[in-house]
This record gives C-alpha cells, structure tokens and sequence, in this order.
C-alpha cells in the first residue's frame, strides 16, 4: 500500500505546482506573453514536457523514493511484500543504534560511522594541504607553460581506473612493497612499516582518488584574484601566511567550501578505496550498506543505513558551511 | 617622516630586454616627483624597482641614504597605489586603510584613532563601515590613498592612479593629492604617460623614453627648454622642421628645411652640416609675414575651433601636419580652408635641437 503510495508523491507535488501556477497567471494576465504549448506547438510541447517529466520522474526522483520508502519497511521474502507482515516501522533506524538481534547498543556499526566521518574529515583536510599550494601557484605563481605541464600531470593519471590505481597504490605500500623496500636499505628502519594496517594507505588512496575534485575548484577561485591585491598586501607589509590568510582565501573561500564539501562527500560515501585500501580492521560505513545489499539482502536496512550516512553528511556541510559565513549558492559557482 | 630616494646606474633587464638603462637620479625628500613617458618606456619599471617588487640587475636603489638591495617590498618604508587601486573588496573602508597598521600589530584604539584621522583627511569621514564596492571612482582613489598612507611611508609611489577616472574627477584628483601632498609632505613619486598630469602637479620631471631618461627639471624647464627631440615632441605640441644647420653663432642657428632657412635658438652644441630639428610650438606661429629667416609659406588644411583657441592645420614639411593656435581673443582672422598662407614666429621662441626620434613616430 505504502509503495503505491510512494509513486503518486511525485505526481500529486507536479499536479499542486501547476494549480498554483495556473492560479497565479489568472492574477496577472501578460497578453505579450505566450504560454509553453503556442510557442512551441503542441506536439512539441508535449513531447518536451514528456521528456522532461521522464527524466526527472522515473530517473532521479523515483528511485531515491523507492529507497525511502523501501528503509521505513521491514525485511521480508518477496512473497509476503504487501501481507499483513508489511507495516511502516523505524526498525531499520533503530537498528543502527541497538542491534536488533541481541539488544545491545549497536556499537560496531556506530563506530565505524563515526571513523567514516571523522577519516573523511581527515581526508578532505589533507587534500587541501595539498591543494592549495598547488592551485595558488597554477593560479598566480607559475608561467602558463609549467602550468598546463603540472595540468597535463594532474589530469592524466585519472585516466587510469580506480581499481588498478587502488591496487598499484597497495603494492607500493605494502610491507615488502617498494617504499617498505627502500626505507629498509636506507637503514631508516629495520622492520617493515605497516601503512596499510594502520590505514595510511587508505588516507593516501581516498586523497589522491578525489584530487581533482579539489583542485579545480580552489583553482577557478584563485585564478580570478587580482595579482595587484597580493602586492598591495605584500606592500603594506604583510607577510606571505597573512596574505593567504586575508587576501586570497577569503577571496578563494567560495572554492575552497566547494571543494571540501565535494571532497569529503566522496570520500565517506567511497566505496572501492576504503575495501582495496583499508587496513584488515577498518570497517568503512559504505562497506557496511554494501553488505546489506549484496550479502544479507536486506535492502531496507541498508536503505536505511545509507539515508543516515546522506543525512550525516548534508547536516555536517551545511554546518560547516553556516560557521565559515559562505552561502549553498556561493559554493555551486 | 620623509626620505630622497636615489637611481645609483640602475639597469634593468628583463631577459635580452632592457627596460631601463643606467639611470641616475636623486628624488629630494618631500619633492612631489613624476616619471612622465609613453607606455612602455619603463616608468612603471623602475616604481616597482624602488617600491621593491623588482631587484635591479645592476645599479642601487638608496632610499633616505640606505641601499635598498634585499629588502622586499614589506620591508622597505614606501607605499605602492596601484593602477587599478588594488582595494581588498571583502573588507569595509575602515580595514582597508588600516590593513598595513593591522599586520603590523597595532591595537584596535590605534587603529580607530588613524582611520578616523586618514578618512577626515581625504573627507570620507564617517562612512568607515561601507564596503568599497559601495564607494565611487573618486572615493575609492582616496581610499587607496590613505590606505597607502596610514602605514606613515616616508616615500609614496602613485601608479598612474587617475588613468581610470573621466576627466573632471581626473582634474579634481589632480589637485587633491598636489593638497594631501603639501599636508603629509612625503616625497611623492607619479608615474604617467599624461604630461598635463606631469606639468600641474610636479615640482620636477623625468621624461622617458625606451628605458632612457631624456631630461629631468621642473615643468617649466622641460616646456620652454627640452633638452632632446623626444621631449621636445612629446611635451606638450610641437611642430617639428627636420634640417641640416646652416649657420651657428651667438646662441642662434640657421636650419635649412623642407621650408626654406629658419632660424631659431640654438640648444645642444651644433655645427654646420649638423642634422637637426627646429621646434615651434603651436602657440608661438603667428599668421602672416615676419622677419628673414623665420617666415614660410604654407598651405591650410583644415580649421578647427575650439571654444577657447582655433586650431589651424597647415600643410607641413613631412606627413605630418603643422598645428598653429590661435587665441579666442587674438583678433587674427581665421583663413579659409585651402587658401595660401604666410606663417611667421618670434625666433627666441623657436628651438633647434640635434636630431633624433620623435615621440610617436
């Protein structure tokens, strides 16, 4: 019943849009103006709104939907969908704080949220140490021949496919690994380092996959800084970290909040990284939701699950966004 | 607190190109001082040489008798304002003009106390809180200017600061900072490719051209004496007759040109058979006839009033047309376009000087 329910949501939203559309052109009556159908014709036109409608009902607002609807269920054989057994409940939420098999707190599944946040946080931080840098200095330092040089290196790499990246990077890290191989006869350490175990590999493997994500950002929002204002604050006396602390980045900051959100939804919402990447105890949220799907067939609980994360995520951005002063419009630039 | 500033030989190059070559000259303290050339002569070269975004690659900047070399241009007591001002657009007025006190470390009471001062000085008082997107053309220039001024440099450098402004405001500027100059009475160094700028508001000049400073004096001097056929033709109108000398002595020479001998006075030491160019300006031709020797014929183009003055153009030696002006009240009468006529000048105001190239040319 609730899943029927579910599909006319979007129809019911179009149809009191269009009321109120209608209701608000009788007020204000425009003869210059001519509606959709007389300017377009009308097969046209409603070829148009058809294609439309399809796109954003059937491809983007349906299946997320179906997802909502689906993780406010319980877990049933697809027989009795639609039994007397098939009630509305918050079950599967409930289950990410108390495991509903024992009634303990759910701390497993808890913690490895929190280490998914808290790792994606870490990731986003350090892929703007990284960046920065590099985009100030395409953006105002470099001549334009270095630049498309270090460009060229920047983008090529990302035509190579995930797994094999994830895959070559594990096999640089590893504890008999080349780095490993090198440190040893350097003599800098006698045992092997355990990168992957304790997850450097995976902070390096989910900061270099989403690079670019953060590059490009910071540098169209460098690149259109005035030079003159680094020299004017360079003249008056300031020091090389104040400009950047006063001048470019507040200038640059509608980048940089875009970039970072971009960054750190990626990377908590990653999936090939943290499993190729991650230590043997690291359990990555995403991996979790994965598993519910595909190994448990519990589709609710893990619809469930992922709408927590996205929740997460969306509140932790918009917070972030709140206390450093930049507006959603500002980021999307 | 005012300081000289000093061209030691200084060369700068840029690769196999030298923007400026060898130039020596001293700034007095408190001098209202301007470079005064063509775009790309290398004024603009040698500010950013003194205010220290450039090292010279030979040569010294001394600035108040302390070489500069090695110090940047946070650590050298000047204050850049740029062409285009360069005002930070996400802070309001009021930390505009304290940012340079600001990174300093002064205290916030300090800092009110200057920015009330700076902005009663350039009489925006009061309006601290705005941000400087808010301001006009004018009001952002005097921004920029106490911006510059707060951080209290004993040397102000002004990069053609007024070239954005339409020309009232750019003639109400002019006389404003030659003001805010005579109160903080620091030495001012102007840049600019506009000679009325140079003329009004400098107690001296440096004319260049191709990275070479031609001639350095007060504007007078460099109106009524140019040392070199660039200034001559780029200060001011002039009318330039190419020649060979014919006859010198007694501080007057002879020039034989397209239009016959014409006499002048005689500036750079000439010889006859010398190449050289004699300089009337429009201002000095007279219609009608004169003496021997500073009377020719010519033709007339084109008039053109101009409320206050007629200009006359009157077919000249090369391509180039001859300008002659004539006074509203001079009580000359304006010839018709085509006829023939008879131009004449007093010969202590013509200048003959060694040949050499013009200004746009």
């Amino acid at each position: 019943m609730s899943r029927f329910f579910i599909f006319l949501i979007p129809v019911v939203v179009i149809a009191v849009f269009w009321v109120m559309s209608r209701y608000e052109a009788k007020g204000r009556h425009d003869p210059t103006r001519k509606s959709f159908l007389e300017r377009n014709g009308t097969v046209l036109g409603i070829v148009f709104i058809g294609l439309v409608a399809f796109w954003t009902l059937f491809l983007v607002a349906l299946p997320y939907l179906y997802m909502v609807q689906e993780s406010f269920h319980p877990k049933l054989p697809p027989l009795k969908r639609g039994g007397p057994d098939d009630f509305l409940t918050l079950e599967q939420y409930r289950s990410f704080f108390v495991e509903p098999s024992s009634g303990d707190w759910n701390t497993n599944h808890m913690s490895a949220f929190v280490f998914s946040i808290l790792a994606s946080v870490g990731v986003t931080a350090l892929n703007f140490a990284i960046c920065y840098p590099l985009a100030y200095y395409m953006a105002q330092a470099g001549t334009a021949q270095k630049v498309r040089l270090l460009m060229l290196g920047l983008i090529v790499p990302y035509w190579v496919n995930e797994i094999l990246r994830a895959f070559s990077l594990r096999l640089l890290l590893a504890s008999k690994g080349l780095i490993n191989q090198a440190i040893m006869a350097l003599g800098i350490s006698d045992t092997p380092i355990d990168f992957l175990g304790t997850d450097t590999g995976l902070y390096v493997g989910l900061s270099y996959a989403y690079l670019l994500v953060m590059i490009f950002p910071l540098y169209n929002a460098i690149e259109s800084l005035d030079k003159n204002q680094i020299e004017a604050a360079r003249d008056l006396g300031a020091p090389w970290w104040r400009i950047h602390k006063e001048v470019v980045m507040p200038y640059a900051k509608p980048g940089i909040a875009s970039g970072c959100t971009m960054v750190f939804m990626l990377s908590a919402g990653s999936l090939a990284a943290p499993l190729f990447l991650g230590g043997p105890n690291t359990l990555w949220f995403t991996a979790i939701v994965y598993d519910f799907f595909f190994q448990a067939f519990n589709w609710p609980r893990g619809a469930a699950y992922a709408f927590i994360l996205l929740a997460a995520c969306i509140f932790f951005v918009m917070a972030m966004l709140r206390l450093f002063k930049v507006s959603l419009g500002e980021t999307i630039r | 607190m005012s300081a000289d500033v000093e061209l030691d030989g200084v060369t700068i190059r840029f690769g196999d190109f030298t923007a400026v070559q060898s130039a020596t000259l001293r700034i007095n303290n408190g001098e209202f001082f301007s470079f005064l050339g063509p775009s790309g002569c290398g004024k603009t070269t040698i500010l950013r040489t003194v205010s220290g975004f450039l090292e010279p690659s030979e040569g010294k900047v001394r600035i108040g008798g302390k070489d500069m070399a090695g110090f940047g241009p946070n650590k050298r007591p000047t204050a850049l304002i740029f062409q285009n001002l360069a005002l930070f657009p996400l802070m309001t007025v009021t930390d505009n003009i304290t940012y340079g006190l600001r990174v300093r470390g002064a205290s916030r009471d300090e800092r009110d106390k200057r920015a009330d001062e700076l902005l009663s000085l350039i009489a925006l008082r009061g309006q601290g809180k705005k941000m400087v997107n808010e301001l006009s053309g004018g009001q952002k220039q005097r921004v920029a200017i106490a911006r510059a001024l707060a951080v209290e440099p004993q040397v102000l450098l002004l990069d053609e600061p007024l070239s954005a402004l339409d020309l009232k405001l750019r003639q109400h500027m002019r006389n404003e900072l030659r003001n805010i100059q005579q109160r903080v009475g620091i030495t001012f160094i102007y840049i600019t490719h506009d000679q009325g700028e140079a003329l009004t508001m400098s107690d001296r000049i440096a004319v260049m051209n191709a990275g070479v400073i031609e001639q350095v004096g007060d504007g007078k001097t460099i109106y009524d004496r140019p040392a070199t056929a660039f200034v001559a033709s780029f200060v001011g109108e002039n009318n330039p007759f190419p020649g060979k000398v014919l006859r010198a002595d007694n501080g007057t020479a002879i020039v034989e040109t397209a239009f016959g001998a014409l006499r002048g006075k005689i500036a750079g030491g000439l010889k006859p058979g010398d190449n050289a160019i004699l300089f009337v300006r429009p201002e000095s031709l007279r219609l009608g006839q004169g003496g021997a020797d500073t009377t020719f014929a010519s033709s007339v183009l084109n008039v053109a009033f101009e409320g206050n003055a007629s200009h006359i153009f009157l077919k000249g030696p090369g391509k180039k047309d001859i300008t002659l002006t004539v006074g509203r009240h001079d009580g000359a009468a304006i010839p018709e376009q085509g006829s023939a006529a008879a131009v004449s000048y007093d010969p202590d105001l013509a200048l003959v000087l060694p040949e050499g190239k013009l200004a746009s040319e």
